[in-house]
């Protein structure tokens, strides 16, 4: 099997093309046997559609996909899906929830640094309620505060501002460096909003970490730049900064760097496939995003077919320094279901 | 005043703001007409002329297919093939409910009963197909002379939401004759809106259709003829994404061995690369279906997919109710028969339309008599499932749509 705690020791962004391809050659094997192994759903894919076939994202909502025995899940993750849609459903044994964390740690200090800093959080600490069924938005929170220290939480249960802890953590940490974190569409909601409205400006130096989508921000016409600009304009954060992931791939997310590009870090690939064949080797430039993520053993998600577009911009040459492909995202295919973490919050 | 009204015999205005008129006035004078009157036959004549010289139209072969089905000579044939020993009249106003997945079936359906001496109300499809604009187009520029004004003074062509009961309740109150395309709960809740005593309700409701091909003439063909046949099968599936009624879902197959299946869905694949825009949905949807029968189906014994143009799942065995296979967009089961007759014990009253090639209709008629079954209304050669007609879903519309004068 992979030896994950080699893989740990390396810098997240080191492995150039050639180096990456020979890991992902014999791990992808590795995995895809150990799937075939365990998960009966999965093998009769394979028996039919030749060896690790992409999986749609939206088998992971049809069907329980699970590659070790129930005594050994330790936690089911559910992409949060508003009442009537259904929900993926994503097992985890202590492995790879572990993996998970680790990986992501890695990653995001790779943009933060490796000191844990003062986090704020922009969602509700509802969220976090039930523990057994983790939502990609609990989920999203608690791995991120693994990278903070002194977790505050901007909105309360009925996810307005709550003034009084914002300003006490304000006090307590204006000019210093702080990690905030929460869901794009969310934020621009429920803290840039109500900021902007009352003509406020936090002093709040250092980074934002967000993700979850841009379907609803794009309806309202909000882009990634004037998103970065209305944040920069309610607080005095030096680094905007989205993140793409899913759910399904917890922990090997792609963070966008310093230049607006998305990266694959050596814990996940990228390709984008032609619409007329998922099958195909040559990949195109531009097309249907396929997700690879040495992470997931407990259950066969380390190949996934999702609803999103994009295109490749470059590998191993961005000016930011870090190697492996680096991309950006059209959104979602027309016509496609809907999907999405932050996206499907409905106020009731 | 926006609100537009709607004046009924009898002079009760019902306010109705939800309608957008696209043709003709929002009153009703029921005044029916001889099946193949003189001035029904000359309009679609007329509507013919219009749109073939319309260059718009060239993009649409729905439209093209539409206008030579109601040019001068192939109308003058239906008249002559119309038994008329009876003296038949139109039943007065047929109120139309289009379906609306098809976009050029509103227009048959009017035509329909134009032919049948009825004077129309016609709901357009409320998805804004580019083909409606076409036609409706036509036709008003037709009414613009007076000769027609007699069909123009009885034809309406609106658009309002389908969730919008009360309106279809106010014309269903008025009508002779109902023609409804839909679903079957469309169906059932229509029909619950009360209408005269007299009124006739034409259901054409949701179907199911399926190919027979012996393996033999596919043997038989030369590369040209498979080609055609091809082409063919293209035209009765692909060209609306699956989503006629009359589009074959299934595959029936006598006679047969892989090769000769083989060889059969290249060409169809090959057709489908060359003419077919496939949507990135789409093609995601059909892997997705792919997958979910291989997780579901134990019957599944192959697949032909070497791209995302063609997905075809060969079964083992069959479910009780076949009609619940169903693809889209160019996904197809196929399943192999020892014997034609066996595909008897497959059909049920949902089988509309039978495509074949190398088989004897006669001997599919023979079986659906032999064997008392209550599905197949058609059986039509390749390339024809798309043909509709004045017999359709096992109706002869024209006269469904018309009443005997009987004299002694």
């Amino acid at each position: 099997m992979i030896d994950y705690e080699y893989l740990l020791q390396l810098s997240p962004y080191s492995l150039n093309h050639e180096e990456k391809q020979k890991l992902y050659e014999i791990a992808l094997s590795d995995l895809g046997t150990h799937h075939y192994m365990n998960c009966e759903i999965y093998r009769n894919l394979c028996d039919r559609l030749g060896q690790n076939p992409p999986l749609p994202v939206r088998l992971f909502k049809q069907y329980s996909l699970c590659s070790v025995t129930k005594e050994n899940i330790v936690k089911t993750m559910t992409s949060s899906g508003t009442s009537g849609q259904a929900v993926s459903k994503i097992y985890l044994d202590k492995e790879t929830s572990l993996r998970q964390t680790k990986v992501l740690s890695k990653i995001v200090s790779d943009f933060t640094g490796k000191t844990r800093l003062p986090m704020l959080v922009i969602d509700s600490k509802a969220v976090l309620k039930n523990r057994n069924m983790f939502s990609a938005r609990g989920a999203g929170i608690l791995g991120f505060s693994m990278l903070g220290r002194d977790i505050t939480y901007a909105l309360d249960e009925k996810m307005q501002l709550d003034w009084k802890v914002l300003d006490s953590f304000c006090k307590k940490y204006a000019e210093q460096e702080i990690l905030m974190f929460g869901f794009t569409f969310m934020i621009w909601k429920y803290f840039y909003q109500p900021l902007k409205k009352k003509g406020y400006r936090l002093p709040l130096k250092g980074v934002l970490i967000h993700g979850g989508g841009w379907k609803k921000l794009s309806d309202i016409a909000v882009d990634a730049d004037t998103f970065r600009k209305g944040l920069k304009e309610v607080t005095a954060l030096k680094k905007v900064l989205n993140y793409y992931g899913m759910v399904e791939q917890t922990g090997s997310i792609f963070m966008e760097c310093e230049y607006g590009h998305l990266h694959a870090s050596l814990f996940s690939d990228i390709e984008f496939l032609p619409y007329s064949d998922f099958s195909c080797v040559k990949t195109n430039k531009k097309g249907l995003i396929k997700l690879v993520s040495l992470l997931p053993t407990s259950y066969p998600g380390h190949i996934l077919l999702t609803e999103d577009k994009g295109e490749l911009l470059g590998e191993d040459n961005c000016p930011c320094g870090r190697l492996g492909k680096y991309f950006k995202i059209y959104g979602r295919i027309k016509g496609a279901e809907i999907r999405g973490c932050s996206d499907t919050y409905e106020q009731h | 005043m926006d609100a537009l009204k709607v004046r009924r015999s009898g002079g009760v205005v019902i306010p109705m703001s939800n309608i957008k008129y696209l043709l003709g006035r929002p009153n009703y004078t029921v005044h029916p007409l001889t099946p193949y009157n003189e001035k029904a036959c000359a309009f679609c004549d007329k509507l013919s002329q219009e749109l073939l010289a319309n260059p718009n139209s060239r993009a649409f072969p729905d439209i093209i297919t539409f206008a030579f089905w109601c040019r001068k000579s192939n109308i003058l044939q239906l008249k002559k093939q119309f038994n008329d020993n009876e003296k038949r009249i139109g039943r007065g106003l047929t109120f139309h409910i289009a379906p609306s997945n098809i976009p050029v079936n509103f227009a048959f359906s009017f035509l329909f009963s134009l032919l049948a001496g009825n004077g129309n109300i016609v709901r357009i499809p409320s998805k804004s197909f580019p083909q409606i604009k076409i036609i409706c187009e036509a036709i008003q520029q037709i009414f613009t002379d007076d000769t027609f004004a007699e069909i123009r003074d009885n034809t309406t062509f609106v658009e309002y939401p389908s969730s919008d009961n009360k309106i279809t309740a106010e014309f269903s109150a008025i009508s002779d004759v109902r023609i409804i395309w839909g679903g079957d709960a469309t169906i059932n809740m229509i029909r619950k809106l009360p209408t005269k005593p007299r009124c006739v309700d034409v259901c054409f409701a949701d179907r199911y259709s399926a190919a027979i091909i012996n393996g033999q003439a596919v043997l038989a063909a030369d590369k040209t003829i498979l080609r055609h046949q091809a082409e063919k099968f293209y035209n009765d599936t692909y060209l609306m994404d699956q989503n006629a009624c009359s589009s074959p879902q299934i595959i029936f197959w006598y006679n047969v061995t892989q090769e000769i299946k083989e060889r059969f869905w290249e060409a169809v694949e090959q057709q489908a690369q060359k003419q077919y825009f496939l949507q990135p949905a789409s093609a995601m949807d059909k892997y997705t279906q792919l997958c979910q029968d291989i997780i579901e189906k134990n019957e599944v014994i192959g697949l032909h997919q070497k791209n995302n143009f063609l997905s075809v799942v060969s079964l083992a065995r069959l479910p009780q109710d076949t009609t619940i296979l169903r693809g889209k967009c160019g996904y197809f089961y196929e399943f192999e028969l020892e014997t034609l007759s066996e595909i008897a014990s497959y059909i049920n009253e949902k089988y509309q339309t039978i495509t074949y090639f190398g088989i004897d209709p006669e001997e599919v008629r023979e079986l659906v008599l032999q064997n008392h079954l209550t599905g197949i209304d058609r059986i039509v050669p390749f390339g024809s499932a798309m043909d509709i007609g004045v017999i359709w879903d096992g109706y002869d519309i024209i006269q469904s749509l018309s009443r005997i004068i009987a004299l002694r």
